[in-house]
């Protein structure tokens, strides 16, 4: 005799199952930020974040880290926001649906899903040996200006659509030129999802180690201009703890990581609340 | 005038995305092809890895990163079609709103601090509950799954959620609960942005790095157990890369251009599925 | 000589012709009524005027003249600024009342703070704005009724001092207050400006317009002084519609 499970029985089971394991994803999310937190908030203090680095990273500060994830990311943040915004105004814009397009936006999805390593080796091979920029700023932020670029055409694209067409015809019958139009109607309308791209990125580009370990390299020493090298926080932590230097300044540096990231993150979920309530 | 010269400005920067891509393919191929070519596939497709010595044969890790790709899309598929599901039809808008980020957060946690949290938990739990060393499949495949879940939360939930309202209640008007629609129904009518989801999350996996290298113990065989430590394309590459020079230098690149043909085709196909919704 | 001139006007979507050989003179400080059912060519008409019908990718034969001049040959900001376009729905750009009326004139030269206040006073008084928003100028244009975003959008486009003025159904959506606001609105700008009032309403038109035209599937089939057209029109199909026995 075969016993048949009745359709509601069937829910209730599948429902538990589903619950358990959304449940589970939930906890292991809030496990590795609670973890990371705990174990490292003790040990970051002021002193740990202005000091230099010293003993390999046995001792001293982050400092040195702090400046050269900065230098890297504004920069690569300075490249690519205006030309990932441009492509997004390009596509939405000026381009019909058709090869132009389709070609655009192959070519942004395709370098979406482009894995870190990759930007890494073509960051080495170009920017460090060919261009000669040798490890440095400039080769680390270019490198990740490449990398972080689909994410700003991507979400800029989607918050350039979103502004009504309307504002476009109204802007048109003031008299208004295409360019016009698009600086002063358009943009600013769509800036609070732009941002959100633009922070978005920023955000990979902080955690992001490959592509700049081998672009930026590893020097411990201040950054002093462009063409310096330098360590930035993600690499620095991987150093640490990989190497086991020293399990408490891993600990705090991947704190003060945990907690950039998270603040981009927050930042950037304001943002996109705002956007939405603006327009649903 | 302004207006012009603005477009022609503009269609110069748009096309820069689709540029940098064949920049950056031109580079890795040519600093990797050459050397496929000079050692010949019979070489290249060995498990006799020593590049220093004229032995490049990377199929070893190839073999490592197929089995840890699969690993961790058992783990990211399960788990991430388990949130998708319950997020899209199983919860309340205010759920919805709260656990969509929170999920998405996984994404934004930097791939180092999951490599560490796999060192400091996941190895020492492998190593005393399964066996073997810890640094193995079976700890990169988890900590893997893990941060390819978002991509594939992110990419179903969205193709779940543009099924039409009347297909739901067509189908609870013929008597079926929520869970028969969702399998009979909403997962069919989803399933190429579904696919899509899985896809991309699985070129994630390929590609990643830094978390590999520290939790999967890179040791060149090819593993025999899932406890077995493994050694993947990616993790080969960033542990030689700062020191390789020459034929050796050549022979990552050649990983790479291996590790980029199979990404630009899963992305060609994730695309293709995507444009069908 | 008519402000607008419209002479052998064929207009084409793809496959579709949406308005078929028009003939038509707008005369200057008058109101023309353009009424009709759904999907006559009337909002076309309006939108081939100032050639926003360009953006949906439509063609045109025939020509329209502004003041005898065609207006293919006129540069387009400067057509658009001369005749205005006011829409259904009235859409208020994201920002402040002020930086609404300011919007056209900063496109199109460099003005003053002074000049700017200026301007600002004399639309949304025109509008019969002023007295009811003089103490907001900065807040969101989004906080303003349906009726007052209407003569925001009305104001906007006086203060680009412009000749002509289309309104394309601007009160389907409002109150009778408001419409009846609006319409006396109108009939004291009609002095300064010539206006085309496309509606739905032929009441609206009857009590407003000098003149009425008759649309229908993209045919001109009436235009006539007003009280004519609404006592004794020539066309069997106008009298059909004018008292409500049509589709």
């Amino acid at each position: 005799m075969t016993f048949r499970v009745g359709p509601r029985t069937n829910q209730i089971i599948a429902y538990t199952a589903l619950l358990i394991m959304t449940v589970i994803t939930i906890f292991v999310l809030f496990f590795i930020i609670g973890f990371i937190l705990k174990n490292g908030l003790g040990q970051v203090s002021l002193k740990f974040l202005t000091e230099r680095t010293t003993d390999m990273g046995k001792a001293g500060g982050i400092f040195p880290s702090i400046l050269g994830t900065l230098f890297v990311t504004l920069l690569a943040i300075i490249i690519a926001a205006p030309i990932g915004v441009g492509s997004a105004v390009y596509l939405v814009e000026y381009t019909k649906a058709g090869f132009v397009r389709r070609i655009i936006s192959f070519g942004a999805d395709c370098l979406n899903g482009v894995p870190s390593i990759i930007f890494g080796l073509f960051g080495f091979i170009f920017f460090v040996i060919t261009l000669n920029f040798g490890w440095s700023v400039l080769s680390g932020g270019l490198t990740l200006a490449v990398m972080i670029l689909p994410t700003i055409i991507r979400t800029s694209e989607e918050a350039i659509k979103t502004v009504p067409r309307a504002y476009r015809e109204i802007s048109y019958s003031l008299g208004g030129g295409k360019l016009d139009t698009i600086l002063k109607v358009v943009l600013p309308t769509a800036l609070p999802g732009i941002l959100t791209g633009v922070i978005l990125g920023i955000g990979r580009a902080i955690g992001e180690t490959a592509a700049v370990i081998f672009t930026a390299g590893s020097s411990l020493g201040l950054p002093t201009s462009i063409f310096s090298s330098t360590r930035t926080l993600a690499v620095h932590f991987y150093i640490l703890a990989r190497e086991g230097i020293s399990m408490p300044k891993a600990y705090a540096t991947a704190t003060v990581l945990i907690i950039i990231i998270l603040l981009i993150n927050f930042i950037a979920y304001r943002l996109v609340h705002r956007f939405i309530a603006r327009y649903y | 005038m302004k207006d012009k010269i603005a477009e022609k400005f503009l269609m110069v920067v748009a096309f820069s995305a689709i540029l940098t891509l064949a920049l950056i393919s031109f580079f890795i191929f040519q600093q990797g092809l050459p050397l496929i070519f000079k050692a010949g596939l019979h070489n290249i497709f060995s498990t006799h890895w020593a590049p220093t010595r004229g032995h490049f044969g990377i199929l070893s890790m190839i073999v490592g990163s197929i089995m840890v790709t699969a690993g961790a899309l058992i783990i990211g598929v399960s788990f991430g079609l388990a949130c998708t599901i319950f997020l899209s039809e199983f919860s309340s808008g205010t759920i919805q709103k709260t656990l969509k980020p929170i999920i998405e957060l996984l994404a934004g946690i930097p791939s180092v601090v999951y490599g560490f949290m796999g060192i400091v938990i996941l190895v020492p739990f492998v190593r005393t509950h399964f066996g073997g060393p810890g640094f193995s499949v079976l700890t990169a495949s988890i900590i893997l799954g893990i941060m390819i879940l978002p991509t594939i939360v992110s990419i179903s939930y969205d193709s779940l959620r543009a099924v039409p309202k009347t297909y739901r209640e067509g189908s609870f008007a013929l008597g079926a609960t929520k869970w028969q629609t969702v399998v009979m129904l909403l997962i069919p009518a989803a399933r190429s942005g579904i696919i899509a989801g899985i896809i991309l999350g699985m070129g994630r996996a390929i590609g990643e790095t830094m978390a590999v290298i520290m939790i999967a113990g890179n040791a060149l065989k090819i593993p025999h157990s899932i406890l077995d430590s493994v050694r993947t394309l990616t993790s080969t590459i960033a542990l030689e890369l700062g020191y390789a020079t020459g034929d050796h230098r050549a022979a990552l690149f050649a990983c790479g251009s291996f590790l980029f043909i199979i990404i630009v085709i899963l992305n060609i196909i994730a695309i293709r599925f995507k444009g069908k919704e | 000589m008519a402000k607008i001139s419209i002479r052998n006007l064929n207009l084409f979507y793809k496959n579709f012709q949406a308005l078929k050989n028009i003939n038509l003179d707008v005369t200057e400080n008058e109101i023309l009524g353009i009424i009709g059912p759904a999907n006559s060519g009337k909002s076309s008409l309006l939108r081939a005027i100032n050639r926003l019908i360009e953006l949906d990718g439509a063609t045109i034969t025939g020509e329209i003249l502004l003041d005898g001049k065609n207006i293919m040959e006129l540069p387009i900001n400067d057509l658009r600024r001369r005749i205005g376009l006011i829409f259904a729905i009235p859409i208020v750009l994201p920002g402040s009342i002020y930086k609404n009326l300011t919007y056209g004139p900063k496109l199109h030269k460099k003005l003053s703070r002074r000049e700017l206040d200026d301007i600002v006073y004399r639309a949304l008084n025109a509008a019969n704005l002023w007295d009811e928003v003089k103490d907001r100028l900065k807040d969101s244009a989004a906080t303003l009724s349906g009726g007052q975003q209407q003569r925001l959008c009305i104001a906007r486009t006086l203060a680009m001092e412009p000749e002509v003025i289309m309104m394309d159904e601007p009160c389907s959506g409002l109150d009778p207050i408001s419409t009846a606001k609006i319409e006396a609105t109108m009939l004291e700008l009609k002095k300064r400006y010539t206006f085309i009032l496309v509606t739905n309403n032929t009441k609206q038109a009857a009590r407003v317009a000098d003149k009425t035209a008759f649309f229908l599937s993209g045919e001109l089939i009436e235009i006539d002084r007003t009280e004519k057209l609404f006592t004794s029109p020539r066309e069997k199909r106008t009298n059909d519609y004018i008292s409500g026995r049509f589709g």
